[in-house]
């Protein structure tokens, strides 16, 4: 066999094991919430499956942006009902977005302030202590709406509204308060939990009913290129291993409730 | 188009180059003049900027800003607030990250003066305060313009440092490239684009004004 010939195959068989090993990968576009969670899906996932999942994070509106625009997910993990919807009517989506749990907001405040924060009310936000609140953007993320929302029930946005600063995603939201930047954050009881957050603060959830569900839904995109997979990995998220793990994490999860 | 943001960027890019001429020419002279041998230590520092990204600024601002910091603790008690979130934060930031685009063409300016002129002012018993305020930086003018134009872009076109720090504030910390952001992040593509063909002419102007005069300055300089 030729050197040329040999350099030729050489390069098919790698064209063709890239194509193996493409085939094997997710892309999916997750909600910052999911942050915690998501090392542990996806090593569940990957052992039933085979698939490798590449996550990228950030806040729901930032992917419904990228998404209408042509981003290469194969799905879309939003914390809000509304953009997979928007998505699917929108023909960027295949048709039946499906919820899989439900997340949770939570008041976070660092150890340091020496205040703890009740179950019952947002009093804590109004203490002259909490001099710098920190809330995800509402333009673009569910939790920063959910903690708006909540602020407005208890009748104290307009007195707060002052402290507010606004993180990119809940990621960012919650990193403000640990760094010790905000003196306290509105932030997803996923984040709330995680080790960091843990040990350098106290938490308290928000009531539920003062502000609009956090649906965690999920899409598969209409370009996606590994339909049958991403099929799968939605339906992974309903099985009871996943359930388990979101709801370990922090997530509310009810069974067949969560299904649409 | 988002008016405050405007004047915000405005205002905050105006006092960032004004503190980078008070900060930066002396800086600039003694890059341009010292002949320390531990020079390029220094000059290196004051380079970083233009090789990092700004999230390695961003994220050791945050740091030293926050309260588990003895700088942040320390302003925490002197003024009651942080840092970070602030107009004054931005500022700090803003200089830290143009440093290097006052001081580079400054200190190309300053090293293009003839070395005679200054030597000649030194036998007449010229003290070094004199040589530069008289000789160096009157002859050098247009590279002090240069710098200053090029950190007040330079600041007009931060994003990810202010996206760090910032935290996104109306008035206080949302500059106009933050404003795009959100403006394409919340699908408001008219208001996004008429904020960005501002700032794009905006630039260009500015831009114009600096080559222009470096035109101007080869020109004389041939006649």
């Amino acid at each position: 066999m030729s050197f040329r010939k040999l350099a030729f195959l050489l390069l098919l068989s790698a064209l063709v094991l890239a194509t193996v090993v493409q085939a094997q990968e997710l892309k999916i576009a997750a909600a910052a919430d999911l942050n915690p969670a998501m090392p542990k899906l996806s090593a569940a996932f990957n052992r039933q499956t085979g698939v490798q999942l590449k996550v990228s994070f950030g806040s729901s509106g930032n992917f419904f942006a990228e998404i209408r625009n042509g981003a290469p997910f194969d799905v879309f993990l939003s914390a809000d009902r509304s953009y997979p919807e928007t998505l699917e009517q929108a023909g960027k989506a295949d048709q039946g977005t499906t919820l899989y749990a439900r997340g949770k907001l939570v008041v976070w405040v660092p150890n340091g302030l020496g205040l703890k924060p009740s179950p019952d009310n947002l009093k804590i936000l109004t203490s002259p202590e909490v001099k710098k609140i920190a809330i995800a953007n509402p333009e673009h993320a569910p939790y920063g709406r959910a903690a708006v929302a909540a602020m407005v029930h208890f009748k104290i946005y307009d007195q707060v509204k002052p402290k507010l600063v606004l993180g990119e995603n809940v990621s960012q939201t919650a990193q403000f308060a640990q760094s010790g930047n905000a003196d306290a954050a509105m932030i997803s009881l996923a984040q709330a939990l995680s080790d960091t957050l843990k040990n350098s603060g106290h938490y308290a959830l928000v009531p539920a009913d003062s502000y609009p569900a956090l649906d965690q839904a999920a899409v598969v995109l209409r370009s996606s290129q590994n339909k049958q997979a991403a099929h799968r990995f939605v339906e992974f998220l309903l099985s009871p291993a996943a359930q388990k793990i979101l709801s370990e994490y922090g997530f509310e999860t009810h069974g067949q409730e969560a299904r649409k | 188009m988002n008016w405050q943001a405007l004047v915000l960027t405005a205002e905050l890019a105006c006092l960032t180059s004004f503190i980078l001429i008070i900060v930066g020419v002396p800086v600039a002279l003694w890059v341009a003049f010292s002949r320390r041998r531990w020079k390029f230590l220094a000059e290196s520092v004051v380079a970083l900027p233009i090789v990092l990204p700004p999230t390695v600024l961003g994220f050791y601002l945050l740091v030293a800003f926050g309260s588990y910091s003895s700088l942040g603790r320390w302003y925490q008690h002197m003024t009651g607030s942080t840092l970070a979130f602030t107009f004054g934060g931005l500022v700090v930031a803003s200089v830290l990250y143009s440093l290097p685009f006052a001081v580079h063409p400054m200190v190309a300016g300053f090293r293009g003066v003839d070395p005679k002129l200054m030597a000649a002012a030194r036998t007449l018993g010229a003290g070094k305060f004199k040589i530069y305020s008289q000789i160096v930086l009157p002859l050098a003018w247009p590279s002090l313009v240069t710098g200053v134009v090029l950190s007040f872009a330079h600041t007009v076109g931060e994003f990810g440092v202010v996206l760090m720090v910032g935290g996104n504030i109306p008035g206080i910390t949302r500059t106009l490239s933050i404003d795009i952001y959100d403006q394409v992040e919340a699908l408001n593509y008219h208001s996004a684009n008429i904020t960005a063909l501002t700032l794009l002419v905006v630039s260009y102007l500015l831009l114009c004004i600096v080559y222009s005069l470096n035109q101007k300055v080869i020109l004389w300089g041939a006649r």
